[in-house]
């Protein structure tokens, strides 16, 4: 058995950064961050997506080496080189991509890290050993239970559990709460502030939610491109400070007008569909719903209820066990025609794998949906590249894609850009149905507010539109009606007036 | 119908039985290396290159030191340094794991054909085996009962695996390797280290099933000795759900499957000898299309193993 450190008698560690730089090539992703995380606080790391947040705490883990800059770790420098010489330091990391492994139960995902474990495992004696461990802890876990049956929230506890079982006594949680609903959010940051304030852990917590930040952390640092935008007491700073240090001067655009729809036809409608995932369990089951002309339709959830292939059947990429879809009253079949016809565009999760082929340009990418009619199309199957490449250019600058250029291959794109060149491309021509799942998953404030603005602008216009998101911010900004959808199933509903965040919250955890 | 001993068609049934676990052997090592293989997150097709230099190898020691022991051993050496090779260039980035195990499967083969051309005449000491049906008078019997040793260590292999992959500290890391990468390297294991490692263990395993077919049955060395057991084994990897004791279970299935024909020879079927000797074939095709579905991906499936993702 290995030798863990007595939590209640050692403080947990004090570590300080000093002027840390991380370049990767030209890009300078760490400009000489300097930050003292204090023993037995709750510091968060404020910043957008590409801010340099992960990259410093991926070079405090050991998983990259800073090019400049120090670590210290109780006051001693530190040169930490991978990420076991992180956790001999008490250094553990919960990352937002679970590293769970699915096949296994809970007791042997907790063994796995264990220093020194024997060859041959005393299940028994561990078993025991465990079951000690879990009753001292605030949140429990079933041992026995296998981590793929386990729901978001449980895994994330188990990460946590993970660290603390493995000594780590300064605990960096990678934006915890993303795959979280709010309660289950509060409640996993309330019991960690709760053991920062016993002095028995240090926290650190990634993440671009100002309101965990106000709520639970003691103090924070802001970074913004790269660089330190802003340090302090959280009770020391406004609101307003802290998204001033976020985001700069730059100049948010304002939140879409919703204008008031004529037309109120219903245009879009499942008929319950069943819907199965890929261990050939059920993932959408009996679902029904109808979705108006001018209207938005949220679908919140927390990831993995079913949402994913709901999506793929509406996209044709998955077919369903049972039941119908009907555009305009007709019997929808998902064929290349049929989209074309109905007006049907689709912007799933996942993009660059979802709808787009890498290896293409970006002109041929925008140009998927309407290569092989004219003008892009001449003498019925010869491809005009010249126009091909005229309609990428327009969408580029209309779209303001950041590329090398229309022949640029699209994988070279970042995320955020990918997204931008497939909204473009399904909202270039006229749309009538629109399908977008978590439109604004990892972009930065102002892309999240172009893009919001143009789905409300096609709402706007009249088209029908149904919003897959986990973001339920978004989902509580953009939807006429909002959906609830709880392993398979669609388990509330209510109209945007009446929407209450902790009702549709309870709604996500459970049945009731 | 001509006789076929006392036991009529009992002869058969006795036959296919003892035919299945003769026969399973090869079947029973390689299924077994190759899940070792895939429980870290590796395919390697070369399997069947692997089992015909293990053949090679073991069959040329027997013959050159008079001791088929240390032929078996050998074999499973000659096994390991091919896989060992499989495992360092798919360690290499943007390597194609089937690709690599394919041109393997060329390489081993070919190998095996050039280096064995000596030992085509002489003759080899055969492994021991146990005579279980002493006590019965009919030979159909007695022969059916004759177990060969390897067997025997086959089944225990298979049981030993399944309880090491839950209770041992490398069957808990090969797994950990083979489910999720991005896991593994959280945790501080080398992936590739670990795989290679997989690999070559599995390398091994199809070099001594090898080397039961040129030291036991058929008991010979030449170039048609092996048909297709080794890549067969994949199939049958992925019926028996990576599971070792389920590969035992499947490769009696597989085993029986072959003895059929000779089987059936026995009570003097021997129209369509050669339909029968496709069975195994046949049911490697019917238990893929039985075990696939559009609907799920496999069960069971080790979630880094190229054929599952």
């Amino acid at each position: 058995m290995t030798e863990k450190p007595a939590m209640a008698t050692l403080p947990p560690p004090d570590v300080t950064v000093t002027d840390m730089t991380k370049r990767f090539g030209a890009l300078v992703a760490l400009d000489a961050v300097s930050v003292h995380f204090e023993s037995g606080t709750f510091h968060a790391l404020l910043g957008e997506n590409g801010a340099g947040k992960s990259t410093l705490v991926k070079c405090l883990m050991g998983y990259y080496q800073a090019d400049e800059g120090d670590i210290s770790v109780n006051g001693v420098t530190q040169h930490v080189t991978n990420p076991r010489h992180a956790h001999h330091l008490g250094l553990g990391m919960v990352y937002q991509h679970f590293t769970l492994v699915p096949s296994m139960t809970v007791a042997e995902n907790l063994v796995l890290g264990e220093e020194g474990l024997s060859s041959v495992i005393n299940w028994k004696e561990h078993l025991e050993i465990l079951e000690a461990f879990m009753q001292s802890m605030p949140f429990r876990l079933d041992l026995n239970r296998s981590v793929s049956n386990l729901a978001a929230g449980e895994k994330q506890k188990l990460e946590i559990l993970k660290q603390l079982h493995l000594g780590s006594r300064f605990l960096i949680l990678d934006e915890p709460t993303s795959v979280l609903t709010p309660d289950e959010a509060d409640q996993i940051l309330g019991l960690m502030r709760q053991l920062t304030d016993e002095n028995r852990i240090s926290v650190v917590m990634i993440t671009h939610k100002l309101r965990e930040v106000e709520a639970y952390a003691n103090e924070v640092t802001v970074l913004r491109h790269g660089r330190l935008a802003g340090q302090g007491y959280v009770k020391d700073l406004t609101h307003a400070d802290l998204i001033r240090m976020m985001i700069g001067n730059e100049k948010i655009s304002k939140p879409a007008v919703r204008t008031k729809a004529s037309r109120r036809e219903i245009a879009l409608e499942i008929r319950n569909l069943v819907v199965g995932n890929d261990k050939g369990l059920t993932a959408v089951s009996d679902a029904s719903l109808q979705v108006k002309e001018g209207e938005i339709v949220g679908i919140a959830g927390v990831s993995g209820n079913g949402q994913t292939e709901l999506v793929e059947a509406l996209s044709g990429q998955r077919d369903e066990e049972s039941g119908d879809i009907f555009v305009r009253g007709e019997k929808y079949g998902k064929t290349r025609s049929e989209m074309r016809d109905f007006g049907i565009n689709m912007l799933p999760e996942d993009p660059l794998n979802n709808s787009c082929v890498r290896e293409m340009s970006v002109a041929e990418n925008l140009a998927i949906r309407i290569f092989d009619q004219p003008p892009t199309t001449y003498a019925g199957c010869l491809i005009n590249r010249g126009a091909v490449r005229r309609h990428g250019r327009d969408l580029i600058e209309r779209f303001r894609i950041k590329t090398q250029g229309p022949d640029a291959r699209i994988e070279t794109l970042s995320g955020g850009n990918v997204q931008r060149t497939v909204l473009a491309r399904e909202l270039a021509g006229d749309v009538e149905v629109l399908i977008v799942q978590n439109p604004c998953f990892g972009l930065d404030l102002n892309a999240v507010a172009e893009i919001r603005n143009r789905i409300m602008e096609a709402r706007n216009g009249g088209a029908t539109i149904l919003l897959i998101s986990e973001d339920l911010d978004e989902i509580l900004e953009l939807a006429d009606r909002i959906i609830v959808m709880f392993e398979g199933h669609f388990v509330f509903e209510t109209s945007r007036d009446k929407a209450d965040v902790h009702e549709i919250g309870r709604h996500m955890a459970s049945h009731i | 119908m001509t006789d076929g001993g006392d036991l009529g068609w009992w002869g058969v049934l006795i036959a296919v039985m003892g035919g299945a676990i003769r026969v399973s052997t090869p079947y029973l090592f390689v299924s077994l290396g190759e899940t070792l293989t895939e429980k870290g997150g590796r395919v390697n097709l070369g399997l069947e290159g692997i089992l015909v230099m293990g053949a090679m190898s073991g069959y040329g020691t027997a013959v050159v030191t008079g001791e088929p022991w240390l032929g078996v051993i050998v074999a499973g050496c000659a096994g390991s340094a091919l896989a060992l090779l499989h495992g360092l260039i798919c360690n290499l980035t943007r390597v194609n794991d089937i690709a690599v195990g394919i041109s393997l499967f060329i390489f081993g083969t070919g190998l095996a054909f050039f280096l064995g051309k000596p030992f085509i005449n002489p003759s080899a000491p055969r492994l021991p085996h146990l005579e279980l049906g002493a006590w019965s008078s009919y030979p159909q019997v007695r022969s059916a009962l004759e177990i060969n040793a390897l067997f025997i260590i086959g089944v225990v292999l298979a049981f030993v695996l399944a309880w090491g992959l839950k209770n041992m500290k490398w069957g808990l890391i090969l797994r950990t390797v083979g489910d999720s990468t991005e896991a593994a390297t959280a945790l501080g294991y080398n992936v590739n280290w670990v795989r290679t490692m997989g690999t070559v263990a599995g390398g091994f395993l199809s070099g001594v099933g090898g080397s039961f077919l040129s030291l036991y049955y058929p008991g010979t060395w030449n170039e048609g000795l092996s048909s297709g057991q080794g890549l067969m084994a994949v199939a049958l990897v992925i019926f028996a759900r990576w599971n070792p004791i389920y590969c035992f279970y499947v490769s009696l299935l597989f085993g029986g499957a072959t003895a059929l024909g000779p089987a059936l020879q026995t009570v003097g079927i021997t129209s369509n000898y050669y339909l029968y000797g496709a069975a195994p074939y046949f049911l490697t095709l019917g238990l893929l299309i039985y075990s696939s579905s559009t609907k799920h991906s496999l069960a069971g499936a080790p979630g880094e193993v190229s054929i599952s993702r």
